[in-house]
């Protein structure tokens, strides 16, 4: 072989000695290391954690509504401002608790994936 | 009654729908235009069009029509048609909008990287689109019939044309304008005739006759109510989520961030609405309930202004009502006709027919073949229909969203065979009821409610049916993980996954 490719000279640039600059948790997630897998996981565990709380908040408060209406009679005839309480609590109770709620989550949701961007962003 | 007002009402919400649907017409362009109105419509715009597009006959008319029936135990139809809301933001909003998956198909073909579980979802589309579809259409035919007295499919085809011209001609981008317009005429058309009909109410002294029979006032009074109840709160709180008309709608947000908070503004719009139905059930408990032996409960709100204030007033308000019925008819199944025609024209269509003239093309065979099975399907309460349709959604795509989301392990063997399960038992259950099946004891119950069975026994044969082929994880998981649940502002390997677009 006598075309070799000619030698060319590559000055070298980089910063000299000291420890290689640790990979930011992007890198390692494209990189799909163990490291950047356990960002994902933890960036999953917590909102799902998040999005289960708020469905046992919703289970235990309107979900429970028909055992309580079984288990004590006396809900179905008790009356508020001349309206029974089981048409008050379903007809118009219900649903500022559903928007609480809401709001609730997504703040939270919000602030978890902030501290994910700050966890893994390049520094 | 005079006729007049309410043709001259049903004439003006049709040519206001297919005016704001020209207008959208001079802006969209392109095929992207026509499949997701290009990504640029802004949270509240879209919070309204997504509630205009929700409230469907069934709400408009069939909630009041129920709780004049049955009572109490019948609000929980808007109740859990709001919280299913509630648990598409928790679990699927963000999620599914990071997918950058325009349909149930796409998002079935993401995560699972198989074509099989991609055409599985796009049958379960179209079944649902068409079951949804029946009850508005039949909705609509109530509607211009007491309006107008004509015959009953009159008001079924006016609609179903309606919505293809608008279809055919503006797409999507169209449809969110005037999806938008539909939530505030809708909300305006129930609450003012409410007013003065609470009024005309509050002027009579008040009359309570007929609110008092225990099994109609107090909850849980029928046979087998507690297992009725859970299944209908199933069925609504889960099946939301699986609407092809409500995903589409999330790929016209800007980022995961704006699909959160548009839908807490659709949690508010909707909350607001739904406090009205109750209204008119009660009142008409008082001044028509003759309807429930009649069994024309669902027109009870169109009767009422009548009724209750007659005259001019009670003409103009019963115009009012219907214009706002119809935007409720034409909203809605112009939403399914898009979405639904959106997946038969990528996955079946487009192998004879390019890219526009496809969509066009499924929207015009979507809305022949509901008008048909309207014709055939026999009576049936529009909300419970409807309520049927959610049946089948949650049996079927809210397992396959949740567990996709947020389970690494569910394999596309396991979720296919869930689907056809939770899909097959539900299905079944909604045609026996459609065709007028109503056995007596458990058997009469659970297929009038089949979800509390169905979506529990779906979850389970996706879970099992992925644990017994370990070996079949999709190959890019990782990524697709990485595409659901990262935030768009940092940049990430997110795969390389894009809607099949042939065409664009």
């Amino acid at each position: 072989m006598t075309d070799e490719p000619p030698v060319v000279r590559v000055r070298v640039t980089g910063p000299r000695g000291g420890r290689p600059r640790p990979m930011s948790g992007a890198s390692q997630i494209d990189a799909r290391t163990d490291v950047g897998d356990i960002y994902m996981r933890a960036l999953m565990r917590t909102q799902l954690r998040l999005a289960l709380g708020v469905t046992a908040v919703v289970l235990a408060t309107i979900g429970l509504l028909p055992v309580a209406f079984t288990l004590f009679g006396g809900f179905g005839t008790t009356t508020l401002l001349g309206i029974p309480l089981p048409w008050l609590l379903l007809g118009g109770g219900v649903y500022p608790v559903l928007i609480a709620l809401a709001w609730v989550f997504v703040r939270r949701a919000e602030r978890n994936e902030q501290a994910f961007l700050d966890l893994i962003r390049p520094k | 009654m005079s006729p007049a007002y309410g043709i001259t009402a049903v004439v003006l919400v049709s040519v206001a729908t297919l005016l704001v649907g020209a207008i959208g017409l001079r802006i969209s362009r392109t095929t992207s235009d026509f499949y997701v109105a290009s990504r640029a419509i802004g949270p509240s715009l879209n919070a309204s069009a997504i509630s205009g597009e929700y409230l469907s006959a069934a709400s408009f008319l069939g909630v009041a029509g129920l709780i004049l029936a049955r009572g109490v135990d019948t609000l929980w139809y808007p109740v859990g048609w709001t919280a299913g809301y509630l648990l598409l933001l928790l679990f699927v909003a963000a999620p599914l909008r990071r997918s950058r998956a325009y349909t149930l198909p796409d998002f079935a073909e993401l995560r699972l990287e198989s074509q099989p579980a991609r055409r599985v979802a796009s049958a379960l589309v179209g079944l649902i689109g068409l079951l949804y579809l029946i009850p508005q259409f039949r909705g609509a035919g109530l509607t211009l019939s007491a309006l107008t007295g004509a015959p009953t499919w009159v008001g079924a085809v006016i609609v179903a044309g309606v919505v293809v011209a608008n279809v055919v001609s503006g797409g999507m981008r169209s449809i969110t304008i005037a999806q938008a317009f539909q939530y505030w005429l809708k909300l305006v058309a129930l609450l003012l005739p409410a007013m003065f009909l609470l009024r005309a109410w509050h002027h009579d002294g008040g009359p309570t006759h007929g609110l008092h029979l225990s099994d109609w006032v107090e909850p849980l009074q029928g046979h087998y109510a507690l297992y009725l109840t859970y299944s209908l709160i199933v069925a609504t709180f889960l099946g939301t989520m699986g609407l092809p008309h409500v995903v589409v709608r999330f790929y016209t947000n800007r980022d995961g961030r704006a699909a959160r908070r548009t839908t807490v503004s659709v949690l508010a719009l909707l909350s607001a609405f739904y406090l009205l139905p109750t209204v008119y059930g009660a009142l008409g408990r008082v001044y028509a309930s003759d309807l429930i032996r009649s069994g024309r409960t669902d027109s009870v709100v169109l009767e009422l202004p009548h009724r209750v204030l007659g005259g001019t007033a009670g003409d103009l308000l019963t115009a009012l009502l219907g214009a706002g019925a119809f935007a409720a008819f034409l909203s809605t199944s112009s939403g399914l006709v898009v979405s639904v025609s959106g997946v038969l024209s990528q996955d079946l269509v487009n192998r004879w027919f390019d890219g526009v003239r496809a969509f066009r093309l499924s929207g015009v065979a979507v809305a022949a073949a509901a008008l048909v099975l309207t014709a055939l399907s026999s009576g049936l309460a529009v909300a419970h229909a409807v309520e049927l349709a959610f049946a089948v959604a949650a049996s079927t795509f809210s397992p396959l969203l949740l567990l996709g989301i947020w389970w690494r392990g569910l394999t596309a063997r396991g979720a296919i065979a869930g689907l056809v399960v939770g899909g097959g038992l539900s299905t079944v259950a909604v045609l026996a009821v459609m065709v007028g099946a109503n056995p007596i004891g458990w058997p009469g119950a659970l297929l009038s409610q089949p979800a509390l069975i169905t979506v529990p026994l779906a979850f389970g044969t996706m879970v099992l049916g992925s644990k017994l082929g370990r070996r079949d994880l999709p190959v890019h998981v990782a990524s697709t993980m990485v595409r659901l649940h990262a935030p768009e502002a940092v940049d990430l390997d997110r795969g390389t996954f894009h809607p099949d677009r042939r065409t664009v």
